[in-house]
């Protein structure tokens, strides 16, 4: 059984951005913006080593959440979700190992595989460690609008 | 940045993202219609249904932006969170009193500027990685970029245009033998190479690259060290490699084509090579960095070339004919040192740009760059070079390119950097030019059998 419902798994995978928060060790929310690509029942970000201080949050607290919310980086869609999972960090290859995740970024935008042509300028842009995201539960509105209450669904992973 | 300017960013964004933390301890967002009152620090919005939002508790409202191109690719990247308590107010409304804020805008801070921002961070990263991992994790390039990058090879047509140029004075002095001329290249290449890496080195130890905060890709070194590709003690070997393997070179000449001439000049070349950027001389250090690259890259580099083919006699055409590649490479040193003048000076590394006002460096650009093509024309007035070398002054209104690019960017690092590029191409050009002119001497030499007057 997927761990997201169909149609927030279809919103994530047609998303360019979303908002990924993570919990500071002060106990503040921190949103960044940042690619989210589906990876089987998981949702698969990448943080480059220059922005690596929400890698220390994250391994510092786990708890994060990621929301689609803005039509005009989700192919004008405008449903909306929110995620709210486990996130783990991955550092065992910065160099190469979210390159796997490449085609998916580049089905979203073309433009981006050709940015590895920058990776002598910006090397460390392209030193990046991967941000796997769990789902446990997730907050879907169908119509975008969240004056309304959302479906909420537990994720089998939760249970 | 102020937390007003801030707020006032945060105002226009379409949508805002709220963010707080559950009851359960994880974090959640959802999107709200936020009405920001800048002067007022503080955000307003309707709650969103059928979710708890703790008040009195820090929330987080972030805008961001990306513009999207039609064929792909995205631009004017921004990015604001205000954070603070929220606060119940009437209606189903929630307040946000801002008590602190964060922003970035790739319009006020383009990518090269944030990029160097965060390096600092990203090294904290690799060495706490590093720590936990206990084995040295470093960021990586692929040995050929790494060579290329930590080499600065872009920057070997410094060296082709007096090598080629000496070796055309020699052609047409009636001397060439090809082996020898291929080792030169091969061997001032080697020495160009050394010096870059060595300069690098030295500039680190001494703090002047660290202290640059707006490196560009024609100034502030490699920078391979400051991004840690590589360690201090594989830059240090690097550069010691590129001096023996120029060394061995050099003695494969003198065995080919020795002369007193050669040491002279090869000697004054290895000083002018190490004493740069090394103590205790550390020429650049003290003003004297751009005339010795003046020296090193015009007649040094020019005569080696022409004694190692006429096996150590020398010419006043060889010297005159280095004047203008020497002034113009000692230009490309001395634009590029205009935007790494505040970290310079923070090093104690007293170049020219870092001792004069903007109005005396631009004049000083404007005097050698007249100079160099007064020198090609003197030359040919005096019969030392030939007519047709004349063809630099096509190379003109590059000067006045690099000349409005002064005036308007002096201050504007990012924007330099197209004068600065046009700089380089100057003195490419004027190398071109002159070995063009020179072949066309040449061959019109060849075909009348004679040496043409002034030819």
């Amino acid at each position: 059984m997927p761990l997201l419902p169909d149609p927030v798994a279809r919103l994530v995978d047609a998303a360019l951005v979303g908002e990924l928060t993570v919990v500071a060790e002060d106990g503040r929310p921190i949103t960044y913006p940042l690619v989210p690509v589906l990876d089987g029942d998981r949702i698969v970000m990448t943080s480059s080593a220059l922005d690596s201080r929400k890698l220390g949050h994250i391994k510092s607290n786990p708890r994060v959440c990621l929301s689609v919310t803005d039509p005009a980086t989700s192919a004008g869609r405008t449903k909306r979700a929110t995620i709210q999972g486990d996130g783990r960090v991955i550092e065992d290859d910065l160099h190469s190992g979210w390159e796997r995740l490449l085609p998916e970024i580049g089905r979203k935008d073309p433009s981006i595989p050709a940015l590895l042509k920058a990776r002598v300028g910006f090397p460390l842009i392209f030193e990046r460690a991967l941000i796997e995201l769990t789902p446990r539960r997730t907050l879907y509105w169908a119509d975008g609008r969240t004056d309304s209450a959302p479906v909420a669904s537990t994720t089998q992973a939760a249970r | 940045m102020s937390a007003t300017e801030d707020l006032a960013k945060l105002a226009v964004f379409p949508q805002a993202v709220l963010a707080w933390v559950g009851e359960d301890g994880y974090p959640v967002n959802v999107v709200v219609a936020a009405e920001v009152r800048v002067e007022e620090g503080i955000v307003r919005f309707a709650a969103p249904t059928g979710l708890a939002i703790p008040t009195g508790a820090g929330v987080a409202v972030t805008g961001s932006h990306i513009r999207l191109g039609p064929q792909g690719g995205f631009d004017e990247r921004s990015h604001v969170t205000a954070w603070g308590a929220a606060s119940a107010e009437s209606h189903g409304r929630l307040a946000v009193r801002v008590t602190r804020t964060w922003a970035w805008d790739e319009r006020d801070l383009p990518l090269p500027a944030a990029y160097e921002r965060d390096v600092p961070k990203a090294r904290r990263y690799f060495e706490a990685l590093s720590a936990e991992r206990g084995r040295r994790v470093r960021p990586r390039l692929s040995t050929g970029w790494l060579l290329f990058r930590a080499t600065r090879a872009p920057f070997l047509s410094a060296t082709f245009a007096p090598v080629l140029l000496g070796l055309a004075v020699a052609v047409r002095a009636g001397f060439f033998d090809p082996a020898t001329a291929l080792i030169t290249v091969v061997a001032a290449s080697v020495v160009h190479f050394g010096l870059n890496v060595a300069n690098d080195v030295f500039d680190t130890m001494q703090g002047a690259d660290d202290a640059n905060t707006t490196p560009t890709k024609f100034s502030g070194g490699s920078r391979v060290l400051q991004n840690g590709l590589i360690s201090m003690r594989g830059m240090s070997l690097l550069a010691l490699g590129c001096y023996l393997l120029a060394g061995a070179l050099g003695l494969a000449l003198f065995a080919m084509r020795g002369s007193a001439a050669l040491v002279v000049i090869s000697a004054a070349g290895l000083f002018i090579s190490l004493a740069y950027t090394m103590p205790p001389l550390k020429l650049v250090y003290r003003g004297l960095g751009e005339i010795a690259t003046a020296i090193g890259f015009g007649p040094v580099m020019l005569l080696g070339a022409y004694a190692v083919q006429t096996r150590g006699s020398l010419s006043w055409e060889a010297f005159v004919a280095s004047i203008p590649v020497a002034l113009l490479v000692m230009l490309i040193l001395y634009v590029n040192e205009i935007p790494d003048r505040t970290g310079d000076a923070k090093a104690g590394k007293r170049t020219l740009p870092v001792r004069w006002s903007q109005a005396a460096v631009i004049r000083g650009w404007d005097v050698a760059a007249a100079a160099a093509f007064v020198a090609v024309g003197g030359g040919v007035a005096v019969g030392l070079l030939p007519v047709p070398t004349l063809i630099v002054l096509l190379a003109v209104p590059l000067a006045r390119r690099v000349h409005g690019g002064l005036v308007l960017f002096y201050d504007n690092p990012y924007a330099l950097m197209a004068s600065m590029g046009t700089n380089i191409q100057l003195h490419m050009a004027v190398g071109v030019l002159l070995v063009a002119g020179y072949l066309v001497a040449i061959a019109a030499q060849s075909a009348l059998g004679i040496r043409p007057f002034l030819w």
